[in-house]
């Protein structure tokens, strides 16, 4: 493969930075976010902003009607905040309910810079702490809007009656999460993202009551309606009768999360998908760095071929328990057996100052690297011990248990060892995607009146998300970002062209739409949707995963495209399209990663420094850490469409730090 | 599209509506009032089953004494009342805690049957056999209350049957098998429905707590056995001959 | 690790108005290991390679927390440990076993197909009351009101509830009290839920009943299959609430 440099009329320069021949892409014109007042100094930025943004005139906003998908904390948030504007919110889930989005699957906490520790937290230490974390590759403007945005969201939730832990005298606790040295993150025991998303959920459902929300759930979004280069609509599927119907509205959002599954094996939920955000990229809105994924280090390893999802523990228990693997090769001695001075506490070994508590790329890497020396423990050498019996020792068995109590009982329910007894193992996973769609200041994608908030986008935690700052943007983004920009957009939208089932825009994507739909369940095929996304996952984690090198990336974009013509010929998805057919989801999911998983290879293979989640293996300091390379990679990656299988157009946006100075990131 | 959407300004007002239905049509409607209805009645009609376990205990002081007490309680309060006015007053209540019980459990029932059609083909023992047989028993108690009101109050089904000598026409109930036989089911289907319905009571009007639970089954298991035997023990004094 | 071969009867129903029925197959190459979302997993794949439409039934994040999933699996809501059926793990079955797989079965649960039903009926009871009044912005400073711990503890006891409808499946009357309670206590408990204490509970009971869900007559088997261990007390307390609300008029 090679690169062809035919930029579409811009200026361009050839991305060699020294590892010869990329696959093929083109470059394009760089793309820079042009809604932050850069003028102003940054933490007066949002409330410039706020300021210069259009009103739209409180009678008038129930003629503007706004399509959000998705019910997580960022949709769910940015429903009900539209909908008590005076908004016309049509709303849409796969679930059965908005309730079961898969933020309620987060853990730890939320993050704010409320500083209630008086341990000299601040909007700006939160701020240069996500901007360091993220590894210099997010945007200063986005993450010291969303630092200060963190202290109103524990206000709003406080007041929707989340029950946040308390300290005895009534009020707020918090605690140190993920490496932090201050203590700003709030949660409710392990359930923070179950009682941010019911408190977003509850807020919803009180708009849905009062019939300002149309709530479609069991509907998928399956295409964007772009008219005259805005987005107009979209186009869904009724997952129960099948019914492809068409929806439209003056600005589309989309909140439909990460992309994580296309690794098959992740901590998502099981339909977790990546559809909305693809089908929209195919439309036109840039993809920004895909390559940029979180791997968690501590999840529990799969226990065989049936796994079908992993199972996260939270990062909370790195602050009592020690990791480490036995010092000797293949040691197969039951991890009580092997004395102290045969342990190797290698986070403690390699990272003296921060131990166990490196941030997530870090400690995952470090785990990869000792099972990959053979020194992994459990079934397949997958694994490496997460100890409590010391800190049992230390504070006794009571305390341990009321601290972390419902985390071992999880553990304990799902590999039937008790980890007051025997150390728990873990391994990393993926988690989370810092990548997505391609987004401004005003969280508006290159599509025009195309929104995209929460994980669905790439904007606030460059190429590493710090823990417990997910729950943080999502609801910044829904509760206090969007609801503002999108307004300025809508005030600013004058007369536009009444878009309806006829229009030719709208039938192409029906026709697209039902076209693959047809294609799905007409293939007689031999294969099931699983057999092809296990594949594709397997591959992916492989050559695309933790560590990341040429070679590697190289087979997987050869492999992938063979592995896409194969799914096409082979697929087989049983029943009809007018009915509840769970297969035909899967599949119609899978057809997409089976592009995407291409986009986020070649965005690996052009990435050739390290930077947060993203290792390569050439680009490390004498010592082996990540280097990041700032001369040739301090952009953002904003990857343009061109038709599956064809070469798509590089679009950089250039960061510049003006206020928090790239360093080269050290945990030791 | 679909959706009817309400205008904004008149969203405002949709919440508050004015004027709401009393309390009391409220209650009534609502399964948990139905439920409070039957906690109420049913706490009457055990207050009533205590004194008159109390005052049946009299028999064995033998035929003067309990016919006296008969005619006490029909004489008592003159003359400020009547005769037999305090009987009526109590027939009045109970007869009024009788139906609202009956009804709102009937109504109920029919709810609960309505909102469970489908059985589970892997059927399963729920409960234990009190809770179980609420409704059962229930029937039982209500048929055997009208035999023994046919039975000792009017004296139609009596095998004695002769008015104001309560003592003998109870010996003659007690004297036949099929007089044993229904009384004793019936106080044990009583003492069965007092355990799960004092408790449940108590959980409908929501005096239960997590540290009076315990309190609260241990009295419900006491009066339904305190019942059970004060009641039982007339038959079976009369069928070993210790009152005859 | 032994291998398990099962023998599974599970409810099949096309449509929400076809005609069902149980359906035996048989399972082998069962390991103790996999959930038994993942046995069901295995069953579908083969009946998908077989040309067969596989069971339907909901699932999602299969960590115990969406409350998607949720089948009565030898006649218990979520199978014969105390959590979800996602987190139910084949080593609590034998080799040799026969297990009856069913949906919900409620009134206001109607079936959809196979395994999968309607709760929608649960949204609607939350948006008649179960939240607390607070737009966007509106929020006074986190820490203006101090919430005693024990209120804040009882508070989040009940915001446990994951919304599977177990307790529903269980009640032998179809009875929604349990999930109605834990969100009437939830919200009840906190001073921010104060102002809304009254109406909130007589419109979330008011649309409790206009479900179709059965009354309480505290059998307890809600609170016995719950995986989230909301307590029986619950309902008490909401009892109390009701009635209170009653009171106030």
């Amino acid at each position: 493969m090679t690169t062809t440099e035919q930029p579409p009329g811009g200026t361009t320069t050839p991305t060699g930075t020294g590892s010869g021949t990329y696959a093929d892409f083109t470059v394009g014109d760089p793309v820079a976010d042009t809604r932050a007042p850069l003028d102003t100094p940054i933490a007066e930025r949002w409330r410039q902003r706020t300021f210069d943004a259009k009103l739209v005139n409180p009678a008038n906003r129930r003629k503007h009607t706004v399509i959000v998908v998705g019910t997580g904390l960022a949709g769910g948030a940015a429903g009900a905040t539209l909908a008590e504007q005076g908004y016309r919110v049509l709303q849409f889930c796969y679930q059965d309910s908005p309730r079961r989005a898969h933020s309620i699957a987060a853990q730890g906490g939320i993050n704010a810079a409320k500083n209630y520790r008086n341990d000299g937290d601040s909007v700006y230490r939160l701020f240069y702490d996500t901007v360091k974390g993220g590894d210099f590759r997010a945007r200063e403007s986005n993450v010291h809007r969303l630092a200060e945005v963190s202290v109103q969201i524990i206000d709003q939730c406080v007041a929707q009656g989340v029950p946040f832990a308390r300290e005895y005298g009534g009020l707020l606790d918090t605690r140190s999460f993920g490496g932090v040295q201050v203590s700003r993150t709030f949660y409710a025991r392990g359930q923070t993202g179950q009682q941010l998303l019911l408190g977003a959920y509850q807020a919803l459902s009180r708009q849905i009551a009062a019939g300002r929300v149309e709530m479609h759930p069991r509907t998928e979004m399956l295409d964007l309606i772009v008219v005259d280069g805005r987005a107009r609509g979209i186009v869904a599927r009724d997952l129960l009768t099948g019914r492809i119907d068409t929806y439209f509205a003056d600005a589309v959002v989309l909140a439909s999360g990460g992309y994580g599954n296309v690794f098959y094996l992740s901590t998502n939920a099981k339909n977790s998908n990546a559809t909305a955000i693809w089908r929209a990229h195919r439309r036109g809105a840039h993809f920004a760095n895909p390559c940029f994924t979180q791997i968690h280090p501590t999840c529990i390893p799969r226990s065989g071929d049936h796994q079908s999802k992993l199972t996260l523990m939270s990062e909370s228990l790195r602050n009592d328990g020690r990791i480490w693997v036995p010092k000797r090769k293949g040691d197969e001695r039951p991890p009580r057996e092997i004395p102290e001075e045969e342990r190797d506490y290698y986070l403690e070994r390699l990272y003296p100052s921060f131990g166990n508590l490196v941030p997530r790329d870090i400690a995952s890497r470090a785990a990869k690297n000792v099972c990959d020396e053979g020194r992994g423990v459990g079934p397949g050498g997958q694994g490496v011990y997460l100890d409590f019996a010391e800190a049992i020792r230390r504070m006794g068995r009571e305390a341990v248990a009321a601290k972390y109590g419902n985390l071992f009982d999880m553990y304990e329910r799902i590999t039937a060892e008790d980890p007051y007894e025997v150390p728990m193992r873990t391994y990393p996973a993926i988690h989370y995607t810092m990548g997505g769609l391609w987004v401004d200041y005003d969280l508006q994608t290159s599509v025009p009146g195309l929104f995209a908030i929460g994980e669905a986008n790439f904007s606030d935690h460059g190429a590493n998300r710090l823990g417990a700052s997910a729950l943080m943007q999502g609801l910044a983004d829904g509760y206090f970002v969007l609801p503002v920009t999108l307004g300025d957009y809508l005030a600013r939208l004058g007369g536009i062209e009444r878009v309806d089932a006829d229009h030719p825009a709208t039938q192409e994507a029906v026709s697209f739409v039902t076209d693959r739909l047809y294609a799905l369940l007409s293939n007689n095929g031999d294969r099931t949707p699983d057999s092809f996304h296990r594949e594709l996952g397997t591959l992916l984690w492989d050559e695309c995963g933790m560590a990341r090198n040429d070679a590697g990336l190289r087979k997987a974009l050869e492999r992938i495209p063979a592995l896409r013509e194969e799914f096409w010929e082979r697929i087989r998805v049983p029943g009809s399209g007018e009915a509840l057919n769970q297969s035909l989801e899967q599949a119609n999911r899978v057809s997409d990663y089976m592009e995407l998983a291409e986009l986020m290879c070649l965005d690996a293979l052009h990435r050739t420094e390290s930077c947060g989640g993203h290792f390569r293996e050439e680009s490390r300091t004498p010592d082996g850490e990540a280097m990041r390379d700032d001369d040739a990679f301090s952009y953002a990656a904003a990857w343009e469409y061109t038709g599956t299988g064809n070469a798509p157009v590089l679009h950089r946006e250039a960061l510049e730090f003006a206020y928090v100075h790239p360093t080269q990131r050290s945990y030791a | 599209m679909t959706g009817a959407f309400i205008p904004l300004d008149v969203m405002a007002s949709a919440t508050d509506t004015g004027r709401r239905p009393s309390s009391l049509r409220v209650l009534w409607r609502s399964t948990i009032g139905k439920k409070t209805v039957m906690a109420v009645s049913g706490g009457i009609l055990l207050l009533y089953l205590i004194v008159h376990m109390l005052g049946n205990l009299k028999i064995f002081a033998g035929s003067t004494s309990f016919n006296e007490y008969a005619e006490w309680l029909r004489v008592f309060g003159e003359p400020a009342l009547g005769e037999g006015w305090l009987l009526w007053v109590v027939r009045v209540v109970l007869l009024t805690a009788v139906i609202a019980h009956i009804v709102a459990a009937w109504q109920l029932s029919r709810l609960d049957i309505r909102a469970r059609p489908v059985k589970y083909a892997h059927g399963r023992r729920r409960a234990t056999y009190a809770t179980r047989t609420m409704r059962w028993g229930g029937v039982i108690i209500a048929l055997f209350v009208v035999w023994h009101i046919l039975d000792l109050t009017t004296g139609h089904v009596n095998p004695l049957g002769e008015e104001g000598r309560p003592y003998e026409n109870v010996v003659a109930t007690f004297s036949t098998w099929y007089g044993n036989t229904i009384y004793i089911v019936a106080m044990l289907a009583l003492g069965l429905h007092i355990r799960h319905g004092f408790w449940s009571a108590a959980q409908t009007l929501g005096v239960n707590h997590p540290r009076r639970d315990r309190a609260l089954k241990a009295t419900a298991t006491g009066l339904a056995v305190a019942l059970t035997v004060g009641f039982v023990s007339v038959p079976i004094a009369v069928m070993t001959g210790i009152v005859s | 690790m032994t291998l398990m071969k099962l023998t599974l009867r599970i409810w099949r129903q096309a449509g929400p108005d076809e005609p069902g029925a149980m359906t035996t197959y048989e399972l082998d190459g069962v390991s103790p290991e996999m959930s038994f979302l993942e046995m069901l997993d295995t069953l579908n794949e083969r009946l998908s390679a077989e040309g067969e439409e596989p069971v339907a039934f909901d699932h999602d994040c299969r960590e115990g927390i969406c409350g998607s999933c949720g089948m009565v699996i030898n006649g218990d809501a979520h199978g014969p440990e105390r959590t979800t059926a996602c987190q139910l793990h084949m080593r609590s079955f034998s080799d040799g076993d026969v297990i009856d797989i069913e949906p919900w079965r409620a009134g206001a649960f109607p079936v959809i197909k196979d395994l999968v039903v309607d709760r929608s009926a649960f949204d609607r009871i939350i948006g008649a009351g179960g939240y607390i009044t607070a737009p966007t912005g509106s929020a006074p400073e986190a820490h203006a009101t101090a919430v005693p711990k024990e209120a804040a503890d009882l508070a989040f006891e009940n915001a446990e509830c994951i919304g599977c409808g177990a307790c529903v499946a269980a009640c032998p009357n179809g009875s929604a009290m349990l999930f109605t309670a834990a969100k009437v206590v939830h919200l009840n408990a906190l001073p921010q839920g104060a102002p809304e204490r009254e109406s909130r509970t007589r419109e979330m009971v008011a649309a409790m009943d206009a479900e179709g869900f059965g009354g309480c007559t505290n059998v307890g088997e809600c609170a016995t299959a719950c995986p989230k261990g909301i307590p029986l007390f619950s309902i008490t307390r909401m009892n109390r609430e009701y009635l209170r609300a009653l009171r106030k008029g």
